[in-house]
């Protein structure tokens, strides 16, 4: 294992930020992984870490194909992490709508220049992505229809689903688009939760990256096996919004099934307790994403179903 | 006539409501909007907005159409000194047109678009950011430019700047507009958290002389200024390289020579200077950095090159 400095950058009166890649084998540039851009993305961050500690302990024992080169950078601004801030720190912009970046421009279109010239040139990139929305989802893994895309590629996976997404004008600054514009095949994994560690879904990850890295010829460890992955386009993900705002009291979990019109969360008035609506689905399927936090406002996206 | 023209419940106990002022008169069907507040740390177009209701309240009977003034389509962020939608940390200016079936933010956008498409001429106005003082401008992108200029003069600002479109900016409020056949001029001016009272007296101005050009205005004009126009002229970024606090010694609106000093940016832990910055092109600034404290990449001006200085590129 190599571990190198990516990027550096100074601050005024901060330690430098530094970032940090570990290289495992050598060779052709064949997978790249790319944890958290956002300072509250602490689970990306932590499915990194243990594929670092995995990939060390592969490299030592051969299971690296020779010839084949991987890239780990588990956290790209960890002075947003440091402070509590979501984005950067002094103008609260978004790494992640940076790339390609632009190394004679702002300090985040900086970063990302920076980021971005050591992630060319690998087959397959792969960044652990996060909602902007507070909420738990199912794992799954996504590809942005750019044209360059191969769909199939996300079964190896072994995921339930494999999302293909439509982008939309914001998404053409994000790592994920540009990746697959300079033809690296860019996928993003969804590791469950998003600022805390929820260790099964970071497992699930774990197993599903390792399971693509074996399937694509560049590892030789066995993982179990996965889900026959069911390709859906994003369309077929129904969202449920609220109609009313209040407390929120979930009544299901991702994962389960629901059928058409069953209640599966309420809310309820926060000064004096009476149910204020019923949340129902409109579709039979199973729940995607579910809303996490007490209060909850009107035309709030609650659920999301993918419909059966 | 203050209307709401998009709302949602909050948690507890109260609604977020996007509201507007519909001031009309006369026969006329023509519509001119007021937009601001998308940013809620931009200030100088709450300013601007109410010295145009309050001149259109006191003359109504020079006006000879509509008038609509929305002084607030962040209202939570203006409220709390946030640039984005609170809760959301979303940026409103990147998410138009919105959905009716998407989050709330996505919902309240699609209102807006709703409620705005059918303008004559709609005018968005921003003031930067934070970090940066701009002088009266207007911003129009290359595809617009025919169509636009000519209404961007009439708005007594000091500059025009033709740029080109970016893929990323299609999510703006203006672009949505524009392309949906609504004329729209974003006005950035000043900085923000702050209001530039001379600023908003100028595009006041400018506002009144607009409406008078296409014919919504009978009142007293002023003469307004020739803007400077970018078009085939290039912009000079100057950026920091350097991280520490940026003390410029040139000032906006100056012209100055490529590789003249403008600023440093200095060490105050070790009492020295970190870097001196330069012009990186011969021109009028009309972008400087407010906010002192940078780190590498801070943009600290942009300088229209001069027309002489292009040819010589050429």
């Amino acid at each position: 294992m190599n571990k190198e400095i990516i990027f550096t950058l100074r601050s005024p009166y901060r330690e430098n930020m530094d970032v940090v890649g570990y290289r495992f084998g050598s060779g052709e540039r064949s997978a790249a992984i790319v944890g958290s851009f956002r300072g509250n993305e602490i689970q990306q961050m932590y499915v990194c870490s243990q594929l670092v500690k995995i990939l060390r302990r592969l490299e030592e024992t051969g299971q690296i194909v020779k010839g084949k080169e991987i890239m780990v950078i588990p956290c790209v601004n960890y002075y947003s992490m440091n402070i509590g801030k979501r984005f950067w720190p002094m103008d609260n912009t978004d790494i992640n709508r940076m790339f390609p970046g632009y190394d004679m421009g702002e300090t985040t279109q900086r970063i990302a220049d920076g980021v971005f010239a050591r992630l060319q040139g690998y087959e397959y990139g792969i960044q652990l992505a996060s909602f902007y929305q507070p909420g738990n989802f199912l794992g799954h893994v996504k590809m942005m229809e750019t044209g360059f895309t191969d769909k199939e590629l996300m079964k190896k996976f072994g995921l339930r689903y494999g999302i293909v997404r439509e982008p939309r004008p914001y998404d053409t600054t994000t790592l994920n688009y540009n990746w697959q514009i300079w033809e690296t095949k860019a996928f993003s994994v969804y590791s469950g939760s998003t600022d805390r560690i929820d260790e099964n879904a970071a497992r699930e990850s774990i197993d599903a990256i390792l399971r693509f890295l074996n399937g694509t010829g560049i590892i030789t460890r066995k993982v179990r096996p996965g889900y026959l992955t069911s390709i859906i386009p994003e369309s077929n993900v129904a969202q449920i919004h609220t109609e009313t705002a209040g407390i929120f009291v979930s009544m299901t979990e991702t994962g389960r099934e629901a059928a058409e019109n069953d209640v599966i969360g309420k809310i309820v008035d926060p000064f004096d307790g009476e149910t204020l609506s019923l949340i129902r689905t409109r579709f039979s399927g199973i729940v995607f994403f579910e809303y996490d936090s007490p209060l909850i406002n009107e035309h709030t996206v609650v659920f999301k179903i993918i419909r059966e | 006539m203050v209307k709401t023209i998009a709302q949602a419940s909050l948690g507890v106990h109260e609604k977020l409501m996007i509201r507007k002022n519909t001031i009309r008169n006369g026969s006329s069907k023509q519509r001119l909007s007021i937009v601001t507040g998308i940013h809620g740390d931009e200030l100088e177009g709450q300013y601007l907005a109410y010295l145009i209701g309050s001149r259109l309240r006191e003359k109504i009977e020079y006006l000879n159409g509509t008038v609509d003034i929305y002084p607030a389509m962040n209202p939570l962020g203006i409220d709390s000194i946030t640039r984005g939608i609170p809760l959301f940390d979303i940026d409103m200016n990147r998410i138009f047109p919105g959905s009716e079936e998407g989050t709330m933010p996505e919902a309240l956008a699609a209102s807006v678009i709703n409620d705005l498409k059918g303008s004559d001429i709609c005018i968005d106005v921003h003031s930067s950011n934070i970090f940066l003082m701009e002088i009266p401008q207007i911003r129009i992108s290359v595809p617009t430019a025919e169509v636009l200029v000519p209404y961007a003069k009439m708005l007594n600002v000091d500059f025009i700047w033709v740029h080109e479109s970016a893929t990323v900016l299609e999510s703006t409020l203006a672009h949505t507009l524009n392309s949906m056949g609504t004329k729209t001029l974003v006005v950035e001016m000043g900085v923000g958290m702050r209001i530039t009272k001379e600023y908003c007296f100028q595009v006041f101005d400018g506002v009144f002389n607009l409406m008078k050009n296409i014919g919504m205005w009978s009142g007293e004009t002023v003469p307004v200024r020739e803007p400077v126009i970018s078009l085939n002229r290039s912009v000079g970024f100057v950026n920091s390289d350097a991280a520490g606090i940026f003390v410029p010694c040139a000032k906006f609106g100056d012209h100055v020579e490529k590789g003249q000093l403008i600023g440093q940016v200095l060490d105050p832990l070790n009492g020295s200077p970190a870097a001196d910055i330069k012009a990186v092109c011969s021109g009028m600034i009309f972008t400087l950095r407010e906010y002192p404290v940078v780190y590498g990449g801070s943009l600290l001006a942009r300088i229209l090159m001069s027309e002489s200085e292009e040819k010589c590129h050429e």
